[in-house]
């Protein structure tokens, strides 16, 4: 028995067990979404997420600890980033026909983002300090904590409201352009692009590479816009 | 897909140092990502390798997100104290910018035509 306990106190120190049970809990959330015929509800990083959750919550393990081997993975973010230029380059006939539409819709989306999660929750009572982190959720994470630290904002929770608005995104995304009837893939991918960044082009690349290509423009160009008009919309409106 | 990886490591650390040397408010990833795209005009053909490695890489997106993710633990407390706000911003919000977007692009391509013989099929 206290064999046992030596070896959990080594692995559960060791950067192997945060990176294999985030392996783990992905590969069979994966499995569940597919054995479900990618029924949304059932998104992997969402099932994901909540096991792992679940693990460290149980098992007491604070979240440095588990970072600590789930940064490899974390890390790979940058170069997937760098990564969505290729798909973009094979759809540049589309981009170059596309563009104006394409301007406008993310003008209109970064500010329907900001202005409507905001709104909502100063009209639920959330505190000050809850909306201005809120403010910048549909961008790519970095640039998003970034903004938040320049408003007062807590990049942290920030960054929690960015993962969560990806999740929703690409959970409700995919069902209010099936209701739209939006079937135009470029104007797909874009939309959920805007709306959750990384976690809806991951979820645009499995309708299409040519959604996921628009999906990761709008990422890159949604993280620019807002970056621009968040502090000069800050500035109009106080908030709180 | 060594290669492949090594470009991509390269063209993310280009875009950290421009991000940095110029204190731009674009991460270094995203403007890597613009100056691998502009890079891929000169020659105007992309490397197989590259091709195969990005589409394999792009995949699986949504794992890299995961352990991001996991950190809503961090904040356990304030987010149970507050979560009929924050719970109706966040849904309510990607609904209305998921539509508001779609829209957007769907009547500006219906007024410039710019999608006339494109497939926009509603």
């Amino acid at each position: 028995m206290t064999r046992l306990a030596d070896i959990w106190v080594y692995l559960a120190t060791s950067p192997l067990l945060g990176l294999t049970v985030t392996l783990v809990a992905y590969v069979v959330g994966d499995w569940i979404y597919r054995r479900a015929n990618m029924h949304p509800l059932l998104n992997p990083v969402l099932i994901a997420v909540v096991a792992l959750v679940l693990l460290l919550k149980a098992t007491g393990t604070p979240y440095p600890t588990y970072f600590e081997g789930a940064q490899f993975v974390h890390f790979l973010l940058g170069p997937a980033t760098v990564a969505l230029a290729v798909p973009l380059f094979f759809n540049l006939g589309k981009l170059k026909r596309l563009w104006l539409p394409l301007l406008g819709g993310l003008v209109a989306g970064s500010l329907t983002a900001a202005v409507s999660a905001v709104g909502i929750a100063w009209l639920f009572g959330g505190s000050q300090q809850t909306l201005i982190s809120l403010a910048p959720k549909s961008v790519t994470a970095p640039v998003a904590m970034g903004i938040a630290e320049k408003l007062g904002g807590l990049p942290s929770l920030t960054a929690i409201f960015v993962i969560s608005t990806g999740i929703l995104g690409a959970v409700l995304g995919p069902m209010v352009l099936n209701g739209l009837r939006v079937r135009d893939q470029a104007t797909r991918g874009f939309a959920l692009g805007v709306t959750s960044h990384g976690i809806g082009t991951a979820r645009a690349f499995q309708e299409s590479e040519q959604a996921g290509a628009f999906s990761g423009l709008a990422m890159g160009l949604n993280a620019l816009v807002t970056a621009l008009l968040l502090p000069l919309l800050a500035h109009l409106i106080p908030f709180g | 897909m060594l290669h492949a990886l090594t470009v991509l490591l390269l063209f993310q650390l280009a875009g950290e140092a421009l991000s940095q040397l110029f204190g731009l408010p674009i991460p270094g990833p995203v403007l890597g990502m613009g100056l691998l795209f502009l890079a891929l005009f000169y020659p105007p053909w992309v490397p197989e390798a590259l091709r195969q490695t990005t589409h394999d890489f792009l995949q699986h997106l949504s794992l890299l997100f995961v352990p991001a993710g996991v950190g809503v633990l961090q904040h356990f407390h304030r987010v149970a104290q507050e979560w009929l706000p924050i719970t109706l911003a966040l849904i309510l919000s990607a609904v209305l910018t998921v539509a508001v977007t779609a829209l957007t692009i769907r009547a500006l391509v219906r007024i410039t035509h710019a999608n006339a013989h494109g497939d926009e099929s509603s």
